[in-house]
């Protein structure tokens, strides 16, 4: 069965469980670690629930040119979503922008997409942007880049404080950084071989039906995709994609791994409705955050010319695609 | 006193011509609960602006979000005093758009009319006030008072239909004597409210339609819901409006969702 909220229901309790509250005194205790009182607070609502939940982390790739408030509610949709499954817990969101070897019309140079995107998250304590895919000279699959940031994710698991509560960003101190001095108590917590978070493929329908694009994907491609990550797909029309799901046999294979999630408001900021709008001297405001809105103005990069960058050039993976099935 | 005048708001990157200052200024007010405010009552000004700068007569001078009587009785209306305060956190960051909140302030609820006419004289006491300061000074275009219109969605227009909703003689002076400037919404259809009223029709001249070239159906009744059942907000309104109502613990129990009426939160803090 495809999982999917059809009915947004309230979010389960914090403390479904019995509680555990930490009784013996614990490396969080020795009084010369400086530790807030966040942690106590998370220590609190662990119960046993809590830590059998599979913790996630939302990737979401994409041109972002620019990003718009839309790109941001489908983090916001998604994590509710996830985490109300009772079986999930988002400690992080990474928006990837894709790099200009992806050669798509109108694309304008990364280093304007990334800062925007890190602009439009400053306000996010969970949100962050990671310029790698970017910076990156030839286009990389998506695959590839799920790939990245699940080693990546691995690799830190090994000195990560294994409550790991919604990881903060690299900007903010983390006063629970040090790994744990005492491991022979019992306590409600995991081992030090915890799992890394899993990364799962955060995005909207067009993405999904973009599977259907001749030489866009590969299917084995896809099917790493959803065997090995997941989707977490935030749509208007649930029954559309579940339809969509229902006749392609990779996807309905793998339809366990695709949350769908279905997203009430109307919420059609397109990127390319953006672009078009500032070239018509249209207001964007409220479409997209303040700094974002400001950045645009201020360095003029969207105008008629910009969005004939990359005119005539055929898209990278097409491009890829079809040079490999050559040769 | 208006603001902004002889200075044009105008949506970044557009060159304002000389040819503005030969424009009749308008002065937009929209009046609803805002309960809470969002980014798409804040749109509305937005594209109502560009709508009526495109139309090459009208220079917009400023905006009024004018939040309504707690005596209006809707259901789930948290009181005026913090509707107002979300709304002036809102426009923290727009310099041709305020908060007015005399309508909130009186002792009763009144028609939408009755606020225009206010505003209306309000307009034309600082124009006589403005030249007055300047006895030698010519009168010109940007000195006389600027013309109020009713900003409102294509929603608002549908509702002048339902009986006893609006007085028609109401209706006639607010689109006769002021003027409407309606911002398009997904299901409904404008021209034809306007096609089916002896009223609009005969004034649809003075009614003009925006289209958002960008579809954006947050409403307000939505941000409630999902207020209470404790889902993210965030990028659908402000983040100073969703840290105040955080703060003030409003909207944390949706009465739609549980046939309980409720004016008033219990100011619980999340």
């Amino acid at each position: 069965m495809v999982v999917c909220a059809c009915n947004p229901s309230a979010l389960e309790a914090e403390a479904g469980g019995s509680l555990q509250i930490q009784s013996q005194p614990g490396p969080h205790d020795d009084g010369a670690g400086v530790r807030g009182s966040h942690v106590d607070r998370q220590l609190l609502v662990h119960t046993m629930e809590e830590l059998e939940r599979t913790e996630v982390v939302l990737l979401a790739c994409g041109s972002f040119n620019p990003i718009t408030n839309m790109h941001l509610r489908l983090f916001e949709l998604a994590r509710d979503h996830m985490n109300s499954t009772g079986k999930y817990r988002v400690v992080k969101g990474i928006i990837s922008p894709v790099g200009d070897a992806y050669k798509k019309k109108g694309l304008i140079p990364a280093h304007h997409r990334v800062t925007m995107a890190e602009l439009a998250t400053k306000t996010s304590g969970w949100v962050e942007v990671d310029p790698w895919e970017s910076l990156q000279k030839e286009w990389v699959e998506t695959v590839k880049v799920l790939r990245h940031h699940q080693e990546r994710l691995e690799a830190g698991s090994c000195h990560q404080w294994q409550n790991s509560p919604e990881q903060e960003k690299p900007s903010r101190k983390r006063k629970w950084a040090e790994p744990r001095q005492n491991s022979t108590q019992k306590k409600p917590l995991q081992p030090n071989t915890k799992a890394a978070p899993q990364v799962k493929l955060l995005c909207g329908a067009d993405l999904l039906e973009s599977f259907g694009v001749p030489n866009l994907w590969k299917s084995e491609d896809i099917a790493r995709i959803l065997a090995d990550y997941g989707l977490v797909c935030v749509t208007r029309a649930g029954s559309d994609a579940q339809k969509f799901i229902y006749e392609s046999d990779v996807l309905w294979r793998h339809r366990h791994d695709i949350h769908l999630v279905n997203e009430w408001v109307t919420n059609d900021i397109s990127s390319t409705k953006i672009r078009r709008a500032l070239r018509r001297g249209q207001s964007i405001r409220y479409l997209v955050p303040d700094p974002v809105q400001e950045y645009i103005q201020e360095h003029g990069i969207y105008s008629a010319e910009s969005e004939d960058r990359n005119l005539g050039v055929v898209l990278a993976p097409l491009q890829r695609n079809i040079e490999e099935d050559a040769s | 006193m208006a603001r902004a005048r002889g200075r044009v708001a105008t949506a970044g990157n557009v060159d304002v011509p000389d040819k503005m200052k030969n424009r009749i200024p308008v002065v937009l007010l929209a009046c609803g609960s805002f309960n809470p405010i969002t980014n798409m009552h804040l749109r509305l000004f937005e594209v109502a602006r560009d709508h009526l700068h495109k139309t090459g007569m009208y220079q917009v001078v400023e905006g009024i979000i004018s939040p309504v009587n707690d005596n209006y009785g809707k259901k789930d209306l948290v009181p005026s005093h913090h509707r107002v305060a979300m709304v002036r956190l809102a426009l923290q960051t727009s310099d041709w758009i305020r908060v007015d909140s005399w309508e909130s302030e009186q002792v009763q609820w009144m028609e939408t009319v009755k606020v225009l006419r206010h505003h209306q004289s309000q307009l034309l006491r600082s124009a006589a006030r403005m030249e007055g300061l300047d006895p030698d000074k010519p009168p010109s275009d940007l000195t006389a008072a600027p013309e109020l219109k009713l900003l409102c969605g294509a929603d608002i227009l549908k509702t002048f239909q339902t009986p006893n909703l609006w007085k028609d003689s109401h209706i006639q002076e607010i689109v006769e004597k002021f003027g409407l400037v309606c911002v398009s919404r997904a299901g409904h259809d404008p021209q034809g409210y306007i096609l089916g009223s002896p009223i609009l029709s005969k004034y649809r001249h003075n009614i003009h339609l925006a289209r958002e070239p960008v579809p954006n159906e947050i409403s307000a009744t939505y941000v409630r819901r999902a207020l209470s059942q404790g889902q993210s907000v965030k990028y659908l309104l402000p983040d100073a409006v969703i840290g105040y109502i955080k703060d003030h613990g409003l909207y944390m129990t949706d009465s739609s969702q549980k046939g309980r009426s409720t004016q008033r939160n219990k100011g619980k803090t999340s």
